[in-house]
């Protein structure tokens, strides 16, 4: 009998795992979407780097998934699409560590890269910083880029990066307000911080600039990661009358599938969101590192390791508003958008968010 | 600002996503109760179920029929059911610590899979929303219970077949006798391997069937963590529910309505904040508990392999 | 649980060889189907193997690393030891460290001017209080209303999470942060004075010596003293320790009480020592790393002893700083890594069966030898 059972076991977890050979392998690093579409107005073109004569070597950490379509995929996105430019891995090598959303692995790993010699280290995730602060110093030859924030700590080799993410929130917000027709708007929201609190206020301003008295309410899950409550707070907004979603982190899947059961319109950030409900999304502020990163590689060839701070915004192409050709959208939102971008870039339209 | 929760319309909301979203609750606390009534705890669910999703979820996209997706997610959830049960009965592990390992390996083979196979985000057309023939067009009643997917009428018919398996049937007997008191039954003739091997397989298919209604269901959608602990909750509410499946209907229906209250609280701007809106569902459950209108006491033998002569 | 205490005797009493040598071979056996998995992924498990070796031992700042990691892990292990020994099962490490951290947090905030002899023990004395305090909870619950206690401590993590959150976003967060508005949920960076004293020039911390203070205590309380005696005996048998005279419930509360206590202490240890400030991510484990957790899992590899925890928790801190750098060097998914781990955890635990079975025989062929010396040669 004991027999029988020790043979059942191996065979089980044989067959698990003959199960697992069964799916297509890569044979080499893992498949990720490639970037999506080019951006929609040509970049303020940034200098091309000039190809260095051996690999220009880039380690990212970041605190979530590199398939994310939010946050840490906009960065590797962007790693990928300086490669491509660049000339490919034999020219611009790129290595990353996800899911170090444990500060003191991230620190382990950021050390690791800086003493294997890599030239540029990049602390994505603004809970890094402590951790930066501590490593930079004994390798004053590696560069560190830390996003997203604006402090460089004062150090020669920080560099320090943000989205304005307010930017696009507020054309978003435009857009959503011509569209909505209930007047009632649903945002759904991780955690009222950083990149997703400038987003949101940026977005209710934009919504606000249109029609004063539109309600843009906003549900924030407290987790960057909880599909199933983004579905359930998308699904409130929808039965308090939304007929116009947006929302910010990599949880928002769960609230796309749900505006596409429903049929309402979608606002997407970080990363191009349209592939997951070609019918609803309307637009996407898409970040576009690749801006702040050929400047600080520029930098760096040239002997500057830190001490600047960048961001991406609308005017440096750094966010670039991305249309999809999929979404019939009436030709006087599309202006009004198009207006509203010039306007910030412009400077004519300040965006009042709270500090 | 409160009387604009209380009214119809927006209790009406609630109610519908509370029932909604009580469905992965619902399964996997059902499976979790059925095993502990047998003496075995599985810590696990949560692993179970997002091999599940991940397995629903594939299958689906891949062959764009959600019943195939449905059957796949059985399928798996049977294999790591049948694992769980090698572990826990037939090799006596220590259940809690089984269940972590089994958590941790389910969290990161669901993620592998879906890399190797899929790698970006998708979805998927799962069980859409069926409005049942003349129930549903009711009034009020109508929308509120008689327009769902498939995999949740499921969930909520699975309820009294589970009681009436426990209560009416000798099948039910012997699992309650393996974990209540496993040395009396297997001197009757029972054989407390067989009961728990059953019941623990049993466990990790309605697990697994948790995940993907969320994935072939409810949120058509697969992401690493997917389920975000909902497994441990499901785990909870078994205590909670005092083992009997009215119990974790209950527990489950108390969970996700209030998860839907404090969606409808942000939503209406009424000033608590978001963060103490959140603690909702867990304060409550705690309090709830604390109302001693129930001494259900846990099976006795519950976590401890049974070997005779250790009785 | 009385079940725990009757599994326990027989873990406890066994060769110490056994003990460690059928971890170890189970280690063994799930790095073998972990290589299989990596060849799958087009991976060379040689290379990977040896990058998770050098990762966690290969160099001074390697081993710092898996110290520094092993630190949480050993503390929570010693305080889930006293818990299980007492009856408890606390699933609430997590809410636990978060809360120590916070005490040790708001009184570092609030004496930034007070010399490290003093603010570094105040520190570690609020956070120890307040794990207590976040234990105490489910252990009353438990003893006063039957309220069990895996219920309320998964219950009482999620609240946890929910505070710290509402802290860091607010009353907490770094002044700085609101000015520059980029509202990072975060505390200001400590003052130096907070800071946990460096052993060698690594990240290595003091508190790694404290924590094992901390075990040699906890053996000697559960060992050497009353108290200690009678947290064991109503693990071991509540029936029995009752017609005794002992107080069940009440030691069943302090055994919550001091496990909370520790991880308390952890997180404290934790945000001293290698943090230098608080932040969140939303969950528990950015800051905790799950220690709340894998801790449970060092405890018993550790044979449920408290000394037993400190192999266990550094074996246990390696492998996890060793799978990171197997990660990082030969660029699999992290999902891997979690995979791996969780086969590592369901071999160790299952190849139990065989160290009882050998203990068994042994035992068995020793009482039978002394029943032969004892009879008389039948004549």
């Amino acid at each position: 009998m004991r027999k029988f059972h020790l043979t059942a076991a191996i065979l089980l977890i044989g067959a698990l795992f003959l199960g697992a050979c069964g799916t297509p392998v890569p044979t080499q690093a893992p498949p990720v979407a490639q970037p999506t579409t080019a951006p929609a107005q040509p970049t303020a073109a940034p200098a091309e780097p000039t190809t260095p004569p051996k690999p220009f070597r880039v380690a990212v950490v970041m605190p979530s998934a590199i398939n994310d379509l939010a946050f840490s995929q906009s960065m590797y996105d962007a790693l990928l699409a300086v490669q491509k430019e660049m000339g490919g891995p034999d020219n611009f090598e790129i290595a990353y560590s996800e899911n170090m959303f444990v500060i003191e692995d991230a620190a382990a790993a950021i050390r690791d890269y800086a003493s294997q010699g890599y030239d540029l280290v990049i602390a994505h995730g603004s809970q890094y910083g402590s951790s930066l602060q501590e490593i930079a110093p004994d390798f004053p030859k590696t560069s560190f880029a830390w996003g997203t924030t604006l402090d460089t700590f004062g150090m020669p080799n920080i560099f320090a990066y943000e989205a304005r993410s307010e930017e696009g929130g507020y054309v978003n917000g435009v857009m959503g307000a011509m569209l909505s027709k209930s007047g009632v708007i649903g945002v759904i929201g991780p955690i009222e911080t950083g990149d997703a609190k400038l987003y949101v206020e940026g977005f209710t301003a934009g919504a606000g600039s249109v029609k004063p008295d539109i309600n843009v309410s906003t549900v924030w899950t407290g987790s960057f990661s909880d599909t199933a409550l983004a579905s359930q707070a998308a699904q409130t907004h929808i039965d308090a009358g939304a007929d116009v979603l947006t929302g910010t982190a990599q949880m928002v899947t769960g609230a796309i599938t749900v505006a596409q059961t429903s049929n309402v319109p979608w606002f997407g950030t970080q990363s191009n969101q349209k592939t997951l409900a070609p019918g609803i999304v309307v637009a996407s502020q898409v970040y576009h590192w690749e801006v702040v990163l050929t400047q600080m590689i520029d930098l760096i060839q040239q002997g500057t390791y830190g001490g600047q701070a960048f961001a991406i915004n609308l005017k440096n192409g750094g966010e670039v508003i991305e249309f999809n050709p999929d979404y019939p959208l009436p030709a006087d939102v599309q202006t009004a958008a198009e207006n509203t971008i010039q306007g910030i870039i412009d400077g004519s339209i300040p965006i009042p968010i709270t500090y | 600002m409160i009387q604009d929760l209380l009214t119809p319309a927006v209790l009406l909301g609630v109610a519908y996503s509370g029932i909604r979203l009580a469905t992965p609750y619902l399964y996997a606390t059902l499976g979790e109760t059925i095993g502990q009534l047998s003496g075995v705890l599985n810590l696990g669910v949560e692993g179970m179920m997002l091999m599940g999703a991940y397995a629903g979820f594939y299958l689906t996209f891949r062959t764009g029929n959600p019943w195939i997706g449905l059957l796949a997610a059985v399928i798996v959830g049977a294999l790591l059911g049948l694992a769980n049960a090698v572990i826990t009965v037939t090799l006596k592990a220590e259940q809690g610590i089984s269940g972590i390992g089994m958590f941790l390996f389910g969290l990161g083979m669901s993620e592998l899979l879906f890399r190797m196979s899929l790698g970006s985000v998708e979805t998927v057309r799962g069980f859409a929303a069926l409005r049942i023939p003349w129930l549903g067009n009711l009034p009020v009643i109508g929308d509120l219970f008689f327009n769902h997917s498939l995999l949740v009428y499921a969930a909520y018919l699975l309820v009294p077949v589970v009681w009436f398996i426990l209560n009416r049937t000798t099948w039910g007997v012997r699992i309650k006798a393996a974990g209540q008191n496993p040395a009396a039954a297997d001197a009757l003739g029972v054989s407390i391997a067989r009961v728990r091997y059953v019941t623990v397989t049993l466990g990790g298919v309605l697990a697994s069937i948790a995940g993907a209604s969320l994935s072939i269901a409810l949120l058509n959608v697969f992401q690493q963590n997917l389920t975000s602990g909902m497994g441990f909750i499901a785990v909870a509410l078994v205590y909670f529910g005092g083992w009997s499946p009215w119990g974790a209907l209950a527990g489950s229906l108390l969970f996700s309505t209030v998860n839907a209250l404090q969606n409808w609280i942000q939503v209406l701007g009424i000033p608590i904040a978001p963060d103490f809106a959140l603690m909702l569902p867990y304060v409550l459950t705690i309090l709830m508990l604390a109302i001693p209108f129930r001494k259900a006491r846990q099976p006795a033998a519950l976590t401890k392999p049974f070997e005779r002569g250790e009785g | 649980m009385a079940g725990i205490g009757e599994r326990l005797r027989s873990r406890i009493l066994s060769p110490s060889w056994l003990a460690i040598l059928t971890p170890l071979a189970a280690v063994a056996a799930a790095l073998a189907v972990g290589a299989l998995m990596l060849t799958l992924l087009g991976v060379s498990p040689a290379a990977a193997y040896a990058a998770m070796f050098d990762g966690a031992l290969g160099s001074v700042n390697s081993l710092a690393d898996t110290l520094v990691k092993a630190t949480p892990l050993l503390l929570v292990a010693v305080g889930i030891c006293i818990a299980f020994r007492g009856g408890m099962l606390n699933i609430g490490g997590e809410g636990q460290l978060i809360l120590g951290a916070l005490a040790a947090t708001t009184v570092i905030l609030a004496l930034p001017d007070l010399p490290s002899w003093a603010l570094i023990p105040l520190g570690l004395v609020l956070g120890f209080a307040a794990g207590a305090l976040w234990g105490a909870v489910p252990g009353v619950l438990k003893a006063r209303l039957q309220v069990n206690e895996i219920l309320t401590t998964i219950m009482m993590n999620a609240i946890a999470v929910q505070m710290l959150n509402y802290l860091l976003r607010g009353p907490l967060m770094d002044p700085a942060q609101v000015q520059a508005g980029s509202f990072i949920p975060q505390t200001a960076r400590f003052t130096s004075a907070a800071d946990l004293p460096r052993l060698v020039p690594t990240r290595l911390h003091a508190g790694f010596l404290l924590a094992i203070v901390v075990a040699v205590l906890a053996w000697i309380l559960l060992w050497r003293t009353t108290i200690g005696f009678r947290i064991r005996a109503v693990g071991l048998n509540p029936f029995a320790s009752r017609r005794a005279g002992i107080r069940v419930s009440r030691y069943g509360v302090l055994a919550m009480i001091l496990s909370g206590a520790l991880c308390g202490l952890a997180g404290a240890v934790q945000v001293m020592g290698v943090n230098h400030r608080m932040f969140t991510d939303g969950s528990s484990a950015g800051f905790t790393g799950s220690a709340g957790f894998n801790g449970i899992v060092a405890a018993l590899f550790g044979q449920l002893h408290p000394l037993g925890a400190i192999p266990a928790s550094i074996f246990f801190g390696g492998l996890i700083v060793g799978a990171n750098a197997m990660q990082r060097a030969v660029q699999i998914p992290s999902a891997m890594i979690t995979a791996l781990n969780g086969l590592l955890v369901i071999f160790v635990v299952s190849s139990d069966i065989w160290r009882r079975r050998l203990v068994q025989r042994q035992q068995k062929a020793e009482a039978a030898k002394a029943l032969a010396g004892a009879e008389p040669a039948p004549t």
